[in-house]
């Protein structure tokens, strides 16, 4: 029997390069990394849902909230303070974009990807190297070493699971309620009709720096959280995060029916978790059609076009 | 209540297109007055609007509303002064939010915004109560999007927000224009009422003529920027259509162009 070649492709799946594995496993790993993307997919959510700004940041705030803990344990921190630590730097990042887009009145785009290229030196500085590892036998204590520790007869892979799970819930329940606060309606207002929010005594300027930053702080948290899973942190871990945030958006949208903003959330964590094991269905059993790792990225871009084209096209092809 | 100084306005200003859309216009309008504003396209009524909520800032000239001079103040800071209701009627409503999240929105302004919760069973009540007194059965509604609303609901709507918490001007952009001729009536019947209910003092930008002298207390007819004809009182009670029209050629030598103005009057 030759064994299959193990191509080192993007860290994530880790957890299936592990070896034996069976399907229960593989289910759980995925849906984990599924969970642990959805709090990017959150974040990916605020900007482009409720504010209505395509916010290409996140590419650059992934990886500067697995860098930013990771400087963090390197220097001694727990993984709470690395975590605050990571949600501060995230949000920075994101006002940083906001400034660029409502104080210098750049484009949203353009805005998001000054402020990614910019963070790509800065990750690096922060690193000081293209990568970098949690180990505990430096002693850096992750999240999940505690978790493990903590429940030393429940399998780790429950233990992981149950703590994403769960950490997801009390962010989506929160999201939820501030979406409906106050400044939460603001920000949903000023996504969607910017001069009636300035009619009605709103500076849309100051809800767009809000809505970036806390989107980003979440994506900087989901990057701290990966960094942690895999005890790893690579410098382009944040390539093309942000599309895949926006697949597990619209691939929510489209399971899902409902425009209340529980539905709004749950379909944003499905859509996560559905995309998740889609692309490892597709690595774990697309490789007999020749499908390899670096595909992955083809595979989410055609994903999400064949998704916002979905609309055009059985417009112009006749009734679906 | 509302006073505007030699307010200057250009567009393109320094370059081949330049356009001097408001010119050296000086104007008070008084407490209680519901003024109408008529005037052919490019006469410079809406930018009379923009100018007054802030949309854009004057070239030159002071701006005061209620003793206060807003003449560079932002819009969304002047916004606790005024209430607006625009031509387009998905201008004046949030279509992704609900009724109650528009109305909270409406509610909350001149607020400062917390991490409280936006909406709560007291505002709800009160929401239903002013709904009712519209007559649309939006009470039964207030969790629905507005973007279901047809475009007289949705426009009764804005009314209604743009006169939460009793602005000191309500600015009415050709609010019915867009509708069709029985629901510009209806709506035009809450205008009044709601004015005169709250005792609002309200500019009111018209193509329809007949609109323009049937409702309100005094009419402005503008023309290249100016202000050509200000009538207000028994003159204006006696004034017909007609009569505006001749008054009108008679000032500016020329015919007032406006085909949807006297298609519709």
């Amino acid at each position: 029997m030759t064994e299959r070649p193990r191509v080192r492709g993007p860290a994530s799946y880790a957890g299936l390069r592990k070896g034996a594995c069976g399907i229960r496993e593989f289910f759980l790993y995925s849906v984990q990394e599924g969970l642990l993307f959805g709090i990017l997919a959150l974040g990916v959510f605020i900007t482009f849902r409720c504010l209505n700004f395509p916010d290409l940041t996140v590419d650059g705030s992934y990886p500067l909230g697995a860098a930013v803990f990771a400087l963090m344990m390197y220097r001694g921190y727990g993984p709470i303070a690395g975590v605050v630590g990571a949600l501060a730097a995230g949000a920075l990042a994101g006002l940083f974009t906001g400034v660029l887009h409502t104080f210098s009145r750049i484009p949203a785009l353009l805005s998001g990807i000054l402020t990614m290229i910019c963070l790509y030196s800065i990750n690096l500085r922060i690193m000081g190297r293209p990568n970098i590892s949690l180990s505990e036998n430096l002693g850096h204590r992750t999240i999940f070493v505690i978790l493990r520790d903590a429940f030393p007869t429940v399998p780790e892979v429950y233990v992981r699971f149950l703590f994403l799970f769960a950490l997801l819930v009390v962010l989506k329940f929160l999201l939820d309620a501030f979406l409906q606060t106050e400044i939460g309606l603001s920000i949903r207002a000023t996504g969607d009709n910017e001069t009636l929010v300035a009619t009605q005594g709103i500076n849309p300027d100051d809800m767009k720096l809000i809505g970036i930053s806390l989107s980003n702080a979440l994506v900087a948290l989901s990057g701290a959280m990966f960094a942690q899973y895999q005890s790893f942190v690579d410098i382009n871990m944040g390539i093309g995060m942000v599309i895949s945030g926006l697949a597990s958006v619209i691939v929510g949208e489209v399971l899902l029916r409902g425009k209340t903003i529980f539905v709004m959330t749950l379909q944003v964590i499905v859509g996560s978790v559905v995309y998740r094991l889609a692309t490892a269905v597709a690595l774990n059993w697309g490789y007999s059609i020749g499908f390899k790792p670096y595909d992955l990225k083809l595979f989410t871009g055609i994903l999400v076009i064949i998704i916002l084209s979905f609309p055009v096209l059985k417009e112009k092809f006749g009734k679906a | 209540m509302l006073k505007l100084d030699r307010v200057n306005k250009y567009f393109f200003r320094n370059t081949q297109d330049e356009r001097w859309a408001v010119r050296n216009l000086s104007l008070e309008v008084r407490r209680g007055e519901f003024v109408t504003v008529v005037g052919s396209n490019g006469a410079g009524k809406t930018t009379l609007l923009n100018l007054i909520s802030g949309t854009y800032f004057p070239d030159s000239g002071r701006i005061f509303i209620d003793g206060h001079d807003v003449t560079t103040v932002p819009a969304y800071e002047r916004a606790k002064y005024l209430g607006r209701v625009f031509q387009n009627t998905f201008q004046g409503t949030a279509s992704s939010l609900t009724i109650e999240e528009n109305l909270a929105i409406a509610y909350l302004k001149g607020k400062r915004k917390g991490i409280r919760m936006a909406i709560n069973e007291k505002m709800r009540e009160y929401f239903r109560e002013r709904l009712a007194e519209i007559g649309l059965g939006l009470e039964r509604r207030l969790k629905d999007r507005v973007g279901l609303l047809s475009g007289g609901q949705r426009q009764a709507l804005a009314l209604l927000m743009a006169t939460f918490g009793n602005p000191k001007i309500l600015l009415l952009d050709e609010h019915t224009a867009n509708l069709d001729p029985k629901t510009g009536e209806k709506i035009m019947e809450l205008t009044t009422r709601l004015i005169e209910e709250n005792a609002l003092t309200a500019i009111m930008v018209t193509h329809n003529l007949q609109d323009a002298l049937q409702y309100g207390n005094r009419t402005l007819m503008m023309d290249e920027g100016e202000v050509v004809l200000d009538i207000f009182g028994e003159e204006r009670k006696r004034m017909t259509i007609q009569e505006l029209l001749e008054r009108f050629s008679e000032l500016r030598h020329k015919k007032f162009a406006e085909d949807r103005a006297l298609l519709s009057s």
